[in-house]
């Protein structure tokens, strides 16, 4: 079986600082990866390099393109990978403002993707965006309206509509459940594995709440200063750390 | 003549202006960046136009400007003068008798021939500009042909008003690649892009000159359920009885009282001259005016 996301040794530095370093990994269609650490760690850049919104400066990453299979994309022309930035691949932002037009409306935001690779039949984008917020646990009555007039968790579910739209195979999400209060959280949580497994979505989750991997993730990396410590199945990870850090970070968790 | 150089402009100004023409003709609808001269008039009222008007004139042309269609108003007679006075050039009001036309907000009704230059006057060149502020950005989307966001502008046009209310400043692609701001002129002036005349546009504020070559595929941007559709009021001129010319509405008292007469002045009295009478008109008379 070919890997959807092959990486390969990348690292990123920041004049002589290191962001994240020696980072490899492959990641098989359907699985969903997370990403733990403290603040600072790497895993933000390390995201980043992957999204292409970075260029790391050393290491590949190779994805499986529909075309023409397994392609770096560091390499590869901007105009291709902004293009699977738009179609293949998704990326929810912390900051549900970072990620949407907050002067367009709902159905706008959602329908943004489907123009922006040649839909051109109004009727057809407004149905396929009352489909996906549904689908998000948006009522169709408020199709029009802008984000500014959601409610933060609303919006990031919007975020997440948005995103999935085209269809993408690949989905990076960066605190998808960032600054959200703990019920709203757990309904994100539970929309966001009910799509991933209904539309064999791959992801790769950044975040510093093991209880969101916990739920999501089938495999867990830990990072720490740039490098990855320890890595494993979630559960495994979770349940026996081995290294100090992970340890530290397993029993840092506030119980109720 | 006066102690002026002729057109204003010096010929190393004139010179970089037309090197900028030349490339914009050579990528029809690309924005040339240029380096815009300060023009004795505030920006806003065509210091692009001036200049790249000043770049094209010959001793030998005979210029016509007009303001949202009109050769009489303040900005329309104030250029025109202008160039009576640094250029010395033949000025006229008869779309046919020019050989440079200088526009605002619209296009004559009247058919350019090939041996006439159009120069518009742009206040923002750029069409995604309200979508997307970043200029780097905005370069990036045209090199790489991401022009989805533009119909997302059509998309929110359909979706708060039911149909696409953009009036003017109707974005268009053209010759296939590059999508382009036709200027604040009507959709209704439109479909008249695709003409036998060169077309330049100047934006001075913004700095930047690009053109229509003759003869090129000017699309205006729609959707297939949501076709384009050029409008206009729904009357004849008051004037001159034209149905087929974009109108503007006038009130005439404070009781409701409101007349529609064409915007394109020339093409108004052209007509009347022919013996043409509205329904609030009164036939030409040679000293009327």
């Amino acid at each position: 079986m070919t890997p959807l996301l092959q990486v390969e040794t990348i690292a990123k530095f920041y004049g002589s600082r290191i962001g994240c370093a020696d980072v490899s990994f492959d990641l098989y269609p359907g699985e969903v990866m997370g990403i733990v650490g403290e603040s600072g760690s790497g895993k933000s850049t390390l995201l980043n390099c992957l999204a292409g919104h970075l260029t790391p400066d050393r290491g590949a990453v190779r994805f499986d393109t529909r075309a023409q299979g397994l392609r770096d994309t560091i390499t590869m022309s901007e105009p291709e990978r902004r293009m699977l930035g738009r179609t293949d691949w998704a990326f929810v932002h912390q900051h549900a403002r970072d990620g949407l037009r907050m002067n367009v409306s709902a159905g706008g935001n959602v329908g943004e993707r489907l123009m922006a690779v040649n839909a051109r039949h109004y009727g057809d984008i407004r149905n396929e965006a009352i489909d996906w917020l549904g689908r998000v646990e948006i009522t169709e009555d408020r199709i029009d309206d802008r984000p500014t007039a959601f409610s933060g968790g609303m919006q990031q579910r919007l975020q997440i509509a948005r995103n999935l739209v085209t269809g993408p195979r690949l989905v990076f999400m960066d605190e998808p459940t960032g600054g959200l209060d703990v019920s709203v959280q757990a309904r994100l949580l539970d929309l966001l594995r009910g799509l991933v497994r209904e539309m064999n979505l791959s992801a790769i989750i950044v975040t510093h709440d093991l209880a969101v991997v916990r739920l999501l993730a089938d495999r867990l990396m830990v990072m720490k200063d740039g490098h990855v410590i320890e890595t494993g199945l979630t559960d495994q990870v979770l349940d026996d750390p081995q290294h100090a850090y992970t340890q530290l970070l397993v029993s840092s968790v506030l119980q109720v | 003549m006066s102690d002026y150089n002729f057109a204003y402009l010096d010929e190393q100004t004139k010179r970089m202006i037309r090197r900028a023409i030349l490339k914009g003709l050579a990528i029809p609808g690309y924005q040339v960046p240029f380096a815009s001269r300060e023009m004795p008039m505030p920006y806003g009222w065509g210091t692009g136009g001036v200049q790249v008007s000043a770049a094209v004139l010959t001793p030998d042309d005979t210029f016509k400007v007009i303001d949202q269609g009109a050769d009489d108003t303040t900005n329309a007679v104030s250029i025109r003068r202008f160039f009576q006075k640094t250029a010395g050039v033949a000025v006229t009001e008869a779309t046919s008798e020019a050989s440079v036309i200088q526009t605002r907000h619209r296009i004559p009704e009247q058919d350019l021939r090939a041996d006439q230059i159009l120069v518009y006057q742009v206040p923002i060149p750029e069409p995604l500009r309200f979508l997307e502020p970043s200029e780097v950005e905005t370069r990036k989307m045209h090199a790489l042909e991401e022009y989805g966001l533009m119909h997302v502008k059509l998309y929110e046009d359909i979706s708060q008003h039911g149909d696409i209310a953009t009036a003017y400043a109707y974005p268009v692609k053209v010759e296939g690649r590059y999508v382009m701001d036709p200027s604040p002129i009507p959709k209704f002036d439109n479909p008249k892009l695709e003409m036998a005349g060169i077309q330049l546009f100047g934006a001075g504020r913004e700095q930047r000159i690009y053109a229509i070559p003759p003869y090129t595929q000017v699309v205006s941007l729609d959707f297939d359920d949501y076709p384009f559709q050029p409008t206009k009021a729904d009357h004849a001129c008051d004037l001159c009885g034209a149905e087929d010319s974009y109108l503007d509405e006038l009130i005439v008292d404070d009781a409701g009282g409101r007349m529609f007469m064409c915007s394109d002045t020339d093409y108004c009295a052209t007509r009347r001259k022919q013996g043409h009478v509205g329904a609030q008109g009164v036939p030409y008379k040679e000293d009327a005016a």
